[in-house]
């Protein structure tokens, strides 16, 4: 990280910060697109991974329970690069970042909703899942409706009904993790 | 500033803070379980890095599936210990000198006032009942604070909740919290430090008061917190206290008369879904849960036990009662309140998470209801997709399980005369 980035986020003094990146920028990627797949509002982690399946950190065996609960067939039928579109507080419940996991290893390739819990917000940034904040998508957006993603502009597509929405904007603190390739994902000794 | 806003400011070398602001905090405990922890050590091994940030401010806690409970959690397990001997992490808690990370850390003095505590795990906002700063964080974030002893927080907003009016008996924290979240809903503090204070919350007992924070993340609440007090003080005397400054600015105040308030309950699948328990008399009940650390604690095993003492269980109910802590578990043995347990017909079982997060030890089966008094009712819980979790106090847990149904205590017979009120008991610990 240069001298410059680490003096914008205000972390210039800390001796033993350092972030490296896991190689996965979720910006400057092509855009992407896939099959909107719907859920409402409080999605929670128990729906999400139930905790039946914590007593594992594989991501394969993960993704295939992806969403279990919530809808039983959803691990089955999702394809690479479907987008999950949802409501308000998305991701509520448990810290597991079991969660954000099974979704990103299931292979979905963003989630937007009209907003997120905060751990899941954290745990998502930090495991390089894409993640996108947009009310106007959330509530448009119908299932099966085919949606393109441009994660460097925030721009969200809506092919079948021709309608685009601009997700909210990353702060700029996160910007830069998210351009670091995912948050912290590893911090070297010095 | 208020109360957050200070502690966080003394954390990250600012004379001052602002909501919104980004920071990058020094962090004084972190924690991780069976659960959260495996992961986080995955992170932190990739790494390569060679030492932790500081081996007597992390605390690794087997508590969800232990008893191992099958050959993948106890390879977990495992992992844990292994990385607590490697890298000579002091606080490693084993199967049978441990409980439940948020009931068990504040017992051994190991989180106070005025710290910032991060843990992997979503309840870790129990501790802001001490007038801490603490939130609960994913494993990667773990393995990060495990590494520099630093984390990047966004300075939360604040909600001030006041409460006023005396308690009515059978009523506590976990009324007071499900009634607020039923109010303000499940995403009603998402991002946001919610202060609980006014004159309910000056005589509220500090277990009380854990339950009350444990629960934060029930609204989406960054983190829970109640300025340190006489009721503080007598529990912990270490730390620095902080408290809000009277021109602090809060993003909006909520003020509730609990005085008339009854005990609550929330109804599947969302612990926003909150009515009195009176209303719910119809709800025929499969089994009991009092646990977990939201109300795992000595005071609700006593409010328990006084309901259950000379009763037996409804024929048709299970009763599962878990102590939260190994200490909690000898003080409820010394104290005889297993023994009512035991002969009221309810299964005590060894510390542990375990049903609370449908992890064992307690799973429901398709159809099956559940009073337990957890903190989370979503669809699954505690097992089958499609069994039914109320959440309610120790009390209305205990009452239910003699009745068959969801009950008020009083219907069970109330205490005899002379003998004390609840709460009256609870300050007296």
């Amino acid at each position: 990280m240069s001298r410059r980035t680490r003096q914008n986020i205000g972390i210039n003094k800390e001796k033993n910060w350092k972030i490296y990146t896991r190689g996965v920028s979720l910006f400057g990627a092509s855009p992407l697109k896939g099959k909107a797949h719907k859920f409402g509002n409080n999605v929670n982690t128990d729906e999400i991974i139930p905790a039946r399946y914590l007593n594992t950190t594989d991501p394969k065996i993960l993704g295939k329970h992806c969403m279990e609960d919530a809808d039983s067939s959803f691990a089955s039928k999702v394809k690479k690069g479907d987008i999950i579109v949802a409501g308000k507080n998305f991701g509520c419940g448990s810290s597991r970042e079991h969660a954000p996991v099974a979704i990103k290893a299931c292979g979905v390739s963003c989630v937007v909703a009209e907003n997120f819990a905060r751990i899941f917000y954290r745990n998502a940034i930090n495991i390089g899942l894409p993640i996108l904040e947009s009310e106007a998508a959330s509530k448009s957006i119908r299932a099966s409706d085919l949606v393109k993603i441009d994660l460097n502009s925030g721009l969200i597509r809506n092919l079948n009904k021709n309608q685009q929405y601009k997700a909210q904007a990353f702060p700029k603190f996160m910007q830069k993790i998210i351009a670091a390739g995912g948050l912290m994902k590893c911090i070297k000794s010095q | 500033m208020t109360i957050t806003e200070k502690i966080l400011a003394a954390h990250c070398g600012k004379s001052a803070v602002t909501p919104g602001e980004f920071i990058n905090a020094r962090v004084d405990f972190a924690l991780g379980n069976d659960v959260t922890a495996p992961f986080a050590i995955d992170e932190f091994k990739k790494a390569s890095i060679k030492r932790v940030f500081n081996r007597a401010k992390i605390a690794l806690v087997p508590d969800h599936f232990t008893p191992n409970k099958d050959v993948a959690s106890a390879q977990q397990c495992r992992k844990m210990a292994e990385f607590a001997k490697a890298y000579n992490i002091k606080y490693y808690f084993e199967q049978g000198r441990a409980g439940i990370e948020h009931v068990l850390l504040p017992e051994a003095g190991l989180v106070k006032p005025g710290d910032l505590i991060i843990g992997a795990d979503s309840h870790t906002c129990t501790y802001g009942a001490l007038g801490a700063f603490s939130a609960g964080v994913g494993s990667t974030d773990l393995a990060a604070v495990m590494a520099t002893g630093k984390c990047w927080l966004k300075v939360p907003e604040s909600i001030k909740f006041i409460y006023k009016g005396r308690l009515k008996k059978w009523v506590g924290g976990k009324d007071i919290i499900l009634y607020t979240i039923g109010k303000i809903g499940v995403d009603g503090a998402v991002y946001k430090a919610m202060e609980f204070r006014g004159p309910t919350i000056k005589n509220l007992p500090m277990d009380d008061r854990f339950t009350m924070c444990n629960m934060a993340i029930e609204a989406g609440g960054k983190n829970g917190i109640i300025a340190p007090d006489g009721i503080t003080d007598a529990y912990i005397k270490k730390g620095k206290c902080y408290s809000s400054d009277k021109s602090a600015v809060y993003f909006k105040t909520c003020e509730y008369d609990v005085s008339k308030l009854e005990p609550q309950v929330a109804c599947p699948h969302l612990p926003s879904n909150v009515k009195p328990a009176s209303r719910l008399r119809k709800i025929n009940i499969d089994q009991s849960f009092i646990g977990s650390c939201t109300n795992g604690r000595l005071s609700d095993l006593r409010i328990a036990a006084k309901i259950l003492k000379g009763k037996k269980v409804n024929s048709r109910v299970r009763l599962i009662v878990i102590p939260a802590t190994q200490k909690i578990y000898l003080a409820a043995l010394k104290e005889g309140l297993l023994e009512i347990f035991v002969k009221a017909g309810g299964a005590i079982e060894t510390p542990t998470c375990g049903p609370c997060l449908g992890g064992h030890a307690g799973i429901l089966a398709e159809g099956e209801v559940c009073v337990a008094t957890t903190n989370r009712n979503f669809r699954g819980r505690m097992g089958h997709p499609k069994s039914f979790v109320y959440l309610s106090n120790a009390a209305v847990a205990a009452a239910s399980a003699v009745k068959g149904r969801i009950a008020h205590p009083e219907e069970v017979g109330t205490p005899q005369k002379g003998t004390p009120r609840p709460n009256k008991i609870l300050q007296r610990l």
